[in-house]
């Protein structure tokens, strides 16, 4: 992506979270929190303990699942803001198919369970996609109606047709659908945790993008299309298909997302699912540098944070929406700082210009 | 159903409110129109509203002062759009995701604020209806257009008002010429860095207002997520205006009847899933950028970094 060697890379994004959570340690002193406890709690919990490490990767698994579409969306041109409302999408169509055949037999259940979330997440994706190619509509404004479309969607099956029968029998009411089979579910990987095959799930697809996107020529045009769009229409590849194929699986990737949360940890569709992976899935892919397989150490870094920033708020209780923020703030960063990836001079010029006086227009003859 | 939408008194009840509700469109949509007719697509705008519908409240709360609340919410824009600004005119930052980290960075510090000041739902003084003399006894005209707060008027008038600065003034031209050839301006003596980052300030505090309408001339109470996507929204406004305040208006007056609209049906109880009411706007939306899309001309330097040293 960058001129730049690895270690510079590494060193700016580095800077970046450090820059952020700089900021953050001021709204932490804002919320009477010493942010020395709060960033202890958030950088060790994770990684002290059984749960610790198993709740890091429960969280990693969405994030590489999200963060895996939006950089196959990122790479052929096409900003999906979307992944929230694909996710949402994915694991209602999921959860009502595991729901319509409960007695098929576990094997054939849970793939095709996980089938359906995806094509109904890639048609959620394809939608924004297909009007970007063809009627040149602004694919981050349209994925972003779409997320809000989706969440009232989803809510309306709650509430309505998909609620569990006993919820209302019950009378409590309370929006979520009746229990998926077990022969559908995720089997756990360590007795005692909520760490599923999800993650195995995960990592494997990560192998299988970095082969597409780099090993096979579908993959190659639609990385011609990210970097040269007409060039590479003048090479004969059909622009739009590309275009419409890279959300069809950029939406899939976030709607299996989450159908494996569902599959993987609640059992049942409730809202909320998708607990802010869908704009969290953007800051991992951007940090992974946009690959398939940097995507993975972004989202164990990102998995933990967030888990720590869980932590942190019960160790120091300050508001939960200071997760968010401090996300905002990552991004802000790690675009902001990526200038210094792209144009190696780039620091040395604004050192330059604190030192010196601003250069004088120069006068170059005057008027014609 | 449809004769309780019928009826004279629900009809002028929905336009008033579709009136007032035009507000905050328009204030965020003209101010972004700057922003991106100099070239810059500022996507944090419902960041901005957030923090600025919580400024707003908060100060209004504190002091008992709706206006010292605008004062903060401008302030509040002033300086996110300062933020902005820096990131994608001097660190020539790829414009579409520093928008959204705006926006994340926006709603979820205005939300940690709100928990950590206030945390419950309480009202606060808000401004009040100026009904203007004898416009307003007009019948029904009257209750439509001239009962509203300053806040409606004053957005309304922003409407010609930023139409004269963007085509009538000389500023104006050269936020429109930095927006198109960001080089030839720059060859005729026009700062492109200081040009950007007046418009970015500029939308960012309209934007800030916006939110404070939300707040201080509508609800006069602060919720999560108040601001439901209108910042967005008015990104999308500013597209389907075709970059021109008198565009702005009547797409700013499309969207507030709709969400007018789905209010009332909300409102009258009647027989449709309100989630669908909810979605109709954002449906709209999407409709709205296909059918304009495609055949708009748009500022040619929007979203591009200008880099007076070259690479």
């Amino acid at each position: 992506m960058g001129k730049q060697s690895p270690g510079m890379k590494l060193l700016v994004l580095t800077g970046a979270v450090v820059g952020a959570l700089l900021i953050g340690a001021l709204l932490l002193l804002m919320a009477g929190a010493n942010p020395l406890v709060a960033y202890k709690a958030m950088l060790l919990g994770p990684f002290s303990s059984r749960y610790g490490i198993t709740e890091t990767l429960v969280k990693t698994t969405p994030l590489i699942l999200v963060a895996l579409g939006i950089v196959i969306a990122f790479r052929s041109g096409t900003l999906n803001i979307g992944a929230e409302g694909q996710m949402m999408i994915g694991a209602l169509a999921g959860s009502a198919f595991a729901l319509a055949f409960p007695s098929l037999p576990g094997i054939i259940l849970l793939p095709a369970t996980l089938l359906v979330s995806f094509a109904a997440g890639a048609l959620w994706g394809g939608i924004p996609g297909w009007l970007k190619a063809y009627l040149n509509v602004n694919e981050i404004l349209s994925t972003i109606m779409l997320n809000a479309i989706a969440a009232q969607f989803v809510t309306y099956m709650l509430r309505g047709p998909l609620i569990d029968p006993k919820e209302v029998s019950y009378g409590t009411g309370f929006p979520q659908t009746a229990q998926i089979a077990k022969a559908a579910w995720l089997p756990r990987l360590l007795p005692r945790t909520r760490l599923h095959w999800g993650i195995i799930l995960a990592l494997v697809l990560a192998g299988l993008v970095y082969i597409f996107l780099w090993r096979t020529s579908l993959g190659y045009k639609m990385r011609t299309v990210g970097a040269q769009k007409e060039a590479s229409r003048y090479g004969g590849v059909r622009v739009e298909r590309m275009m419409v194929l890279a959300m069809l699986l950029s939406g899939g990737f976030a709607g299996l997302a989450g159908m494996v949360e569902v599959l993987g940890i609640h059992h049942r569709l409730m809202d909320g699912i998708s607990g802010g992976y869908g704009f969290s899935g953007i800051v991992v892919a951007l940090f992974g540098q946009l690959h398939p397989l940097g995507v993975i150490p972004a989202a164990i870094l990102f998995g933990a944070l967030m888990l720590g920033a869980d932590m942190m708020q019960r160790a120091v209780s300050v508001p939960a929406a200071i997760v968010f923020t401090i996300q905002g703030l990552v991004v802000l960063f790690v675009v902001g700082s990526d200038i210094f990836i792209r144009r190696p001079g780039f620091a040395a010029r604004i050192f330059k210009r604190f030192k010196t006086p601003p250069r004088p227009v120069p006068d170059e003859g005057g008027a014609q | 159903m449809i004769h309780q939408l019928l009826s004279l008194s629900t009809i002028v009840g929905i336009l008033a409110t579709a009136v007032r509700l035009t507000t905050p469109f328009l204030l965020a949509a003209l101010g972004e129109m700057f922003a991106q007719r100099s070239g810059i697509y500022n996507l944090g705008v419902e960041g901005v509203m957030m923090m600025g519908a919580f400024g707003g409240f908060w100060v209004a709360l504190v002091t008992g002062s709706a206006w010292l609340g605008i004062l903060a919410a401008m302030g509040i824009g002033a300086l996110m759009g300062l933020l902005m600004a820096f990131i994608s005119v001097t660190m020539q930052a790829e414009q579409g995701i520093s928008g959204i980290g705006l926006y994340m960075f926006g709603w979820g510090l205005a939300g940690f604020l709100f928990r950590l000041t206030v945390g419950y739902i309480t009202s606060i003084d808000g401004f009040k209806p100026i009904a203007i003399p004898l416009l307003s006894d007009i019948p029904v005209l009257g209750t439509v257009l001239f009962d509203h707060n300053w806040m409606v008027y004053f957005a309304l008038l922003m409407v010609p008002i930023t139409w004269v600065i963007l085509f009538k003034t000389t500023w104006g031209l050269k936020v429109r010429a930095v927006g198109v050839t960001p080089e030839a301006a720059d060859t005729l003596g026009v700062s492109v860095a200081r040009v950007r980052y007046t418009c970015v300030i500029i939308g960012s505090v309209m934007a800030g207002l916006a939110g404070a309408f939300l707040t201080l001339g509508h609800t006069n109470m602060y919720a999560d997520n108040i601001t439901a996507g209108r910042g967005f929204i008015a990104v999308a406004l500013v597209y389907f205006g075709r970059w021109n305040p008198w565009g702005i208006l009547g797409g700013a007056f499309l969207f507030s009847f709709v969400d007018a609209l789905q209010l009332w049906i909300q409102v009258l109880g009647l027989n449709i899933p309100y989630e669908f009411a909810v979605m109709t706007p954002y449906v709209l939306t999407i409709l709205a950028l296909a059918l304009v899309a495609g055949r708009i001309w748009e500022p040619a330097a929007l979203g591009r970094p200008f880099d007076r040293e070259g690479g």
